[in-house]
């Protein structure tokens, strides 16, 4: 038996992981050993934020969508139009069950004509199947057979072109260029789930050792430092990114009715194409449209510096929602809460009371934080999107 | 372009029914049916010249007398030629035993079998009382607050309730065993115990030991409750109540279509838009009806892929195998079976000598082969129906358990092997048969499949478990005839309360559509 079909599993990038997880934080995602922190939280957020950050991502879940059928099959699976995903692009997507309600989000990947790779947080390998009856096509979980890292930060594209992959700066947002490494395909897309300038790296597994090796040689003079899951977390709840299983029930886990949330209810309805004439779960979305959601996704701006954790989200005296994350956000400086909102609260600018418990010491103190509704993300600078990306 | 208010795709029995009810209030109804008569397995064909056989359902004893009445059936020619057969366990020794709906009979009976059949009658039937009221209605949803299926609950929890608290426990108990072990436990005489428990395993996919064969023989006791003691045959075989529908369907405005076969449903957003024909003509309606099994009303007439990824799920776990063959045969003379006079061959005579046989010849088909001798349900139709056969000359109808959808090697290797197997039985029963016959016919689950359109040759559209009942059936989130697209409805036997030629899937969708009014 390989050892890596021994619980826990390592990525393929574990031998460099292990020697850079000083303080041997390590956490489980999806049966892999992966590092919570490296050697501290904040410095690994301030890397990514000020200068490269690295990330292993190859636990992510990888399938890889091919045949006549393939494009036909993910655009019935999404509530995205995928007929629009042009070649070398990446889709950030999320699909549905029939009754309208979210499974998952995570990110398509055109690799050529009729070849798609599909990047999704959990285990999707029983409702691929699924999706794909009574259409010609051939799914395959590639999640080992692809190692990848996420390099984000400002310098994130000096480290990269200085590793030798030229032009990378011309790389729009959500696109993927093919580079060759030691007789291998390295393929670079400007993505990532820190909501700053970074790009993401897949490669084959024989080749992670040596590519982590050459980046981190290259990235020396840009500061580069690799960060955990906790940094990451920090900086996805700064730029507003949501997470599967963290800010909604995945629906296909569902035990109590009515504890799922639909696309519409997470602020993710401009996702949802209603001019498809056919997604599944279309039809109960078109329902909701007509007849209203439940809820109301909203970032809030809390006062004070308390994160406000797992907090009742109040109007006056009415419990009217919960906060599923939160997180004291360094650069924007502010303290950030996602909320689950009853409608027909949480409208933008409305001025609702997060009820704060935190400990010291063994005593546990209540704060009633006065918080707002935003309209958007509190972090989301122009570098993220900027074309040349901008050399720091 | 032509419009109508509701397409029925099939006119098979039910959607005839559902086509009638919904014609009644003033909606225009298109039937259109790939075959070249109404009725589908309500059907009558010549298998040599001048002789006639019911080509699919061979006995009436099921079909809701309700349904007679409003369509005025009798009117529209439809004619008993036999009520209330007799069934008669056949015996190679001719002592056979016959069964009544009330008497046990037979020189090998016991005073105590005789005794114990009719307490076993009397409490089967409370059982079967309960699951009529049940199959009057749609089936109820658990989970939704509605009024519709909170009383059909009440009903039922009601009924149960009234049966008493031994036999309530009872039912909880039989309910979920196999009709062998009822039988060991009710009876002595094993032709007995065989006749009865062959009642419960009936175009199933089942042997005696089978789960859900109690439920089974509950299903087709339902008939007594409607008032059918015994089996009945239809004047000028089964395909007579297909034309009766039709004609009273027609009276009533519906326009129906023979040998147009629908290739499509279409489809546009959520909602049904119409059909398509074999030969590419369009038809279009905001209502589709579909009287073809679920499976291929999905799989094939869909497409898996225009309808919800969950419901494509459901739709292919639909458990629908058939191990039920039709044999027909053309005879110069009458039978001769051993032991009975000319009236009584006229009754349903049935091969199946001890449960362990029928057993024997469902593990066969377990493992893909088809009985060497099967257990064998006989109707010499032309005994009570003159009409059937030349004068003098008769046709016998069996329904034969058990062939599997296809053998190794495929129907052609074995078709002739598996026909002889079951007439050299019969001729053990009825010696000289063999040398009176003037041709045969067998039909494998195949050809049921190819001819009347059911997948895997399944009777019932979707196999009649507790797990395909009820609220369950076809499949949750499609019980109630609305399925998971817009204006499409399902009214054949595959919904609840089942097949048989029972005709109330039919009219439960067409009141489910009428009582759904502009939102159906």
């Amino acid at each position: 038996m390989n050892e890596n079909d021994v619980m826990m599993l390592k990525t393929p990038f574990h031998s460099r992981v292990e020697a850079a997880c000083e303080i041997n934080l390590w956490g489980n995602w999806m049966g892999y050993t992966t590092p919570d922190a490296y050697f501290d939280v904040e410095l690994e957020y301030f890397a990514v934020r000020s200068t490269t950050g690295v990330f292993d991502l190859s636990p992510m879940n990888k399938y890889r969508i091919s045949g006549p059928d393939a494009a036909h099959f993910l655009d019935r699976m999404m509530t995205r139009n995928m007929h629009k995903l042009a070649i070398d692009r990446v889709a950030y997507v999320v699909w549905c069950n029939d009754a309208g309600q979210l499974m998952d989000d995570g990110t398509v990947f055109r690799l050529a004509e009729n070849e798609y790779r599909l990047c999704s947080y959990a285990k999707a390998n029983d409702w691929l199947y699924w999706c794909s009856l009574g259409f010609d096509v051939t799914i395959t979980d590639e999640t080992a057979e692809v190692a990848a890292l996420a390099v984000q930060g400002p310098t994130s594209c000096s480290t990269l072109t200085a590793m030798g992959l030229e032009g990378l700066e011309e790389l729009k947002p959500f696109d993927i260029r093919n580079y060759r490494f030691d007789g291998e395909i390295l393929s670079v897309s400007r993505t990532g789930f820190t909501g700053d300038l970074g790009y993401e790296l897949w490669i084959t597994p024989s080749k992670a050792e040596d590519l982590w090796d050459r980046l981190f040689e290259a990235g020396k003079q840009f500061l580069i430092k690799p960060f955990g899951s906790h940094a990451l977390d920090i900086a996805r709840i700064e730029t507003g990114f949501v997470q599967a299983g963290v800010d909604f029930v995945m629906a296909q886990d569902l035990i109590r009715p009515g504890r799922s949330r639909s696309p519409l209810e997470m602020g993710l309805g401009w996702l949802v194409d209603f001019e498809k004439t056919h997604f599944n779960g279309r039809r109960a979305l078109l329902k909701e449209r007509e007849t209203g959601s439940r809820y109301r996704f909203v970032i809030l701006d809390v006062d004070g510096n308390k994160p406000a954790d797992h907090s009742f989200i109040l109007k006056g005296d009415k419990q009217v929602g919960n906060v599923t994350s939160a997180a004291w956000c360094p650069t924007a400086k502010s303290n950030v809460a996602f909320a689950q909102i009853e409608m027909p609260y949480g409208e933008f600018g409305e001025e609702l009371t997060a009820e704060i418990y935190y400990e010291r010491e063994l005593h546990w103190t209540r704060v009633l934080a006065p918080c707002r509704v935003l309209d958007g993300p509190v972090f989301n600078p122009g570098r993220r999107r900027q074309t040349p990306a901008v050399a720091f | 372009m032509t419009n109508y208010d509701v397409i029925i795709v099939g006119g098979g029995h039910n959607g005839l029914i559902c086509a009638n009810f919904l014609a009644k209030t003033g909606k225009s109804v298109l039937v259109l049916e790939a075959r070249e008569a109404p009725g589908g397995c309500a059907a009558t064909n010549e298998i040599h010249p001048g002789f006639n056989v019911s080509a699919c359902a061979q006995w009436l004893d099921l079909l809701n007398p309700s349904l007679i009445q409003e369509l005025k059936l009798e009117k529209y020619g439809l004619q008993f030629a036999a009520k209330n057969l007799k069934t008669i366990g056949l015996n190679s020794d001719g002592n056979h035993v016959f069964l009544s709906h009330d008497s046990v009979d037979g020189k090998n009976i016991s005073d105590e079998d005789k005794t114990s059949y009719i307490d076993f009658k009397v409490k089967m039937l409370k059982y079967a009382k309960l699951l009529k009221k049940v199959f009057e209605s749609r089936a109820p949803k658990l989970v939704e607050h509605n009024w519709t299926d909170r009383i059909t609950l009440a009903k039922l929890a009601l009924g149960m309730k009234f049966l008493g608290k031994e036999d309530m426990n009872d039912l909880m108990r039989l309910i979920l065993i196999n009709i062998y072990d009822v039988m060991e436990e009710s009876f002595e005489n094993q032709n007995l115990k065989a006749l009865i428990s062959f009642d419960g395993v009936m175009g199933g996919y089942m042997g005696p030991r089978s789960p859900n064969t109690v439920f089974n023989f509950l299903y087709k006791l339902v008939g007594e409750t409607y008032g059918y003691y015994g089996s009945s045959q239809i004047k000028g075989g089964m395909g007579a109540l297909g034309e009766s529908l039709a004609a009273a369907a027609k009276d009533a405005g519906v326009e129906i279509r023979l040998g147009d076969r629908v290739a499509r449903i279409n489809k546009t957003g959520s909602r049904v838009s119409g059909v398509t024909l074999d030969d590419g003509e369009v038809i279009y309606s905001a209502i589709i009806v579909s009287n073809a099994d679920p499976f291929s009303t999905f799989n094939n007439l869909l497409g898996l892929r225009n309808i919800e990824a969950g419901m494509a799920r459901r739709v292919t776990q639909i458990r629908r195998k058939s191990g039920t063959a039709k044999l027909h045969l053309a005879l110069d003379t009458a039978p001769n079976f051993l032991g009975l006079d000319s009236e009584q061959m006229g009754q349903r005579l049935v091969i199946a000598p001890d449960m362990n046989y029928i057993e024997r010849a469902f593990n066969s088909v377990k493992y893909g082969e088809y009985s060497p001798t099967p257990a064998i349900d006989i109707s010499v139709s032309s005994l009570n129906d003159e009409t059937l056969a030349p004068s003098g000359k008769h046709v016998l109808s069996a329904i034969v358990q058990y062939a599997p959808y296809e053998p190794d090697g495929g129907w052609d290797v074995h078709r002739d092997i598996f026909a002889k197997n079951s007439i050299d039985l019969i001729e053990q029963y009825a010696p000289g048969i063999k040398d009176s016959i003037l041709s045969h016919q067998l039909l494998t689950p195949k050809d049921l499949e190819s001819i009347y359109g059911m997948t895997g040759g399944q009777w019932h559209h979707v196999e009649m478990t507790l797990d395909q009942v009820l609220m369950m059936r076809p499949f949750p989130g499609a019980s109630q005839y609305g399925v998971d697209v817009d204006g499409l409805y399902l009214c054949g036997a595959g919904t609840h309360p089942g097949g048989g030629l029972m005709g109330l899937a039919g009219k439960n969708a067409a009141t489910e559509i009428i009582k759904r009014g502009s939102e159906a």
